[in-house]
């Protein structure tokens, strides 16, 4: 499925596992990023818009490397985005805790693979860049995708493909290794 | 700089401009054999959300080499293997060169500057520093060099355990269980170096090494953890999937009769590495 940014009620239909496009503004930011717009307000219109956890290299205006950061550092940080608006979420690897209840009916966390920085370079256009005193990694830069592929892994109803993942495979694992079952083997 | 008189001048220019070339070509370019298992992988991948991680992957590995850019913005820390002949006495000229190469590929690639110091954090600037990065030498036939980038997300959830002799059949558990714990951290598919025996220092030196080996075959031991690895299910990129390990290499070596060192080395999809051979 297509996407376009600004965001708006589409992303309810959305569920955990569907693969989507999405072209339009993005807007990167990682930990500095996130304690900056709290307290200096945030630099774009909020309102159905991404937030892409992502420190890019950008070389003269141009985007070299942009793949995704770990997202789960920002668990805590992204209340006010959702409250002022903010419809998605794009990273690595998943987020829990508060993040969670907060996204509920309000947004959704959209999963890129993880080191496609070449990828994700020919897919986006540099446009501009807020806070860029945080520095390159750091700074809210504004980027225009063209189709970039992303898998939805937490949908609007709380659906959490990671979180479903993660304990398939606690389980699965408890199930061969336990100790007893080791000792019986004669292992 | 030290100048050694054995080593000449004209063979310490070659080693630098081939470890250049070697980072590169590590940076942008995957070996053949990790490529190949990629591609099997998004066809035996039974989950369509795995198959299309693992084809962005794909897509991402031709983009580099397209585009000439690094594979990831983890450009990594680029551990050297050397192997040096009889002829060649080992000095530290040679190391030199080589931190001189690492320096040039960081502004010319360019890479990531990813050296920091442990305590203070400072970043060099330059990915070298402090006996950084590691250069790891042996006796061979030819000079040889290899470049090995590791990134942080997989090295980070590498693992060492002291297990007791008794528990030798308990090794395939203790693989599976590091990448349990690793979830989708380390951007699986995976591959897992494994290092078996030897001392403390010794098992995951080994794991590292491992990762330098060809990963087109396994034996029937590496068969079975990877096929441990894999019913974990955590899939590419631990969205689920059949393929969490493209590949487990294992390498041991003897060790005392009352320690079962074994240390697992996770190398995320990025399976970067490439050799030159320095001609004498």
């Amino acid at each position: 499925m297509k996407l376009t940014t600004p965001l708006g009620e589409e992303i309810k239909k959305l569920k955990a596992g569907d693969s989507i496009l999405l072209s339009g503004t993005v807007y990167t930011a990682r930990d500095e990023a996130h304690i900056k717009m709290k307290e200096k307000g945030i630099p774009f219109p909020p309102v159905g818009a991404v937030i892409y956890h992502c420190g890019p290299v950008i070389k003269d205006g141009k985007v070299i490397a942009a793949g995704p950061t770990t997202s789960a550092r920002m668990n805590s940080l992204s209340g006010f985005l959702i409250d002022a608006g903010v419809r998605a979420f794009i990273g690595k690897g998943g987020m829990s805790g508060e993040f969670l209840t907060q996204i509920k009916g309000r947004a959704i966390y959209l999963a890129y693979t993880g080191g496609c920085a070449a990828l994700a370079a020919a897919r986006m256009k540099c446009t501009g860049v807020h806070y860029s005193d945080l520095g390159m990694a750091e700074a809210v830069w504004e980027i225009i995708l063209d189709d970039l592929p992303l898998v939805v892994a937490i949908d609007s109803e709380g659906n959490d493909l990671f979180y479903d993942v993660g304990e398939k495979a606690k389980s699965q694992f408890l199930e061969r290794w336990s100790t007893k079952k080791a000792d019986e083997t004669g292992n | 700089m030290t100048e050694n008189k054995n080593v000449s001048p004209d063979l310490i220019e070659k080693i630098q401009a081939l470890t250049l070339e070697a980072i590169e070509e590590a940076m942008i370019v995957l070996p053949d054999d990790v490529k190949n298992s990629i591609r099997e992988a998004s066809i035996r991948e039974f989950s369509p959300v795995g198959r299309g991680e693992l084809k962005n992957i794909l897509e991402n590995i031709r983009m580099a080499e397209s585009l000439r850019v690094p594979l990831c913005q983890d450009t990594g820390i680029p551990v050297i293997y050397l192997t040096l002949p009889d002829t060649v006495p080992f000095s530290q000229s040679i190391i030199d060169a080589i931190y001189r190469a690492v320096r040039e590929a960081t502004s010319s690639v360019p890479l990531r500057p990813n050296l920091v110091d442990p305590i203070s954090r400072v970043n060099s600037g330059d990915n070298t520093g402090d006996n950084m990065p590691p250069v790891h030498v042996k006796p061979g036939n030819k000079l040889s060099i290899t470049v090995l980038p590791k990134g942080a997300g997989s090295e980070n959830v590498s693992r060492i355990g002291m297990l007791l002799p008794s528990d030798k059949n308990n090794i395939t558990r203790f693989v599976v269980e590091t990448m349990l714990i690793a979830g989708s951290r380390p951007c699986p598919p995976v591959i897992l170096g494994v290092g078996i025996g030897g001392t403390f220092d010794t098992a995951p030196a080994l794991a590292k090494e491992a990762l330098l080996m060809p990963i087109s075959s396994m034996t029937l031991f590496e068969l079975e953890i990877c096929d441990a690895v894999n019913a974990l299910g955590i899939g590419p990129m631990g969205l689920g999937g059949t393929i969490t390990a493209l590949a487990v290499k294992v390498r041991t070596a003897g060790c005392h009769t009352a320690s079962l060192p074994v240390a697992v080395n996770i190398q995320c999809w990025a399976s970067r590495r490439a050799s030159r051979e320095v001609r004498l």
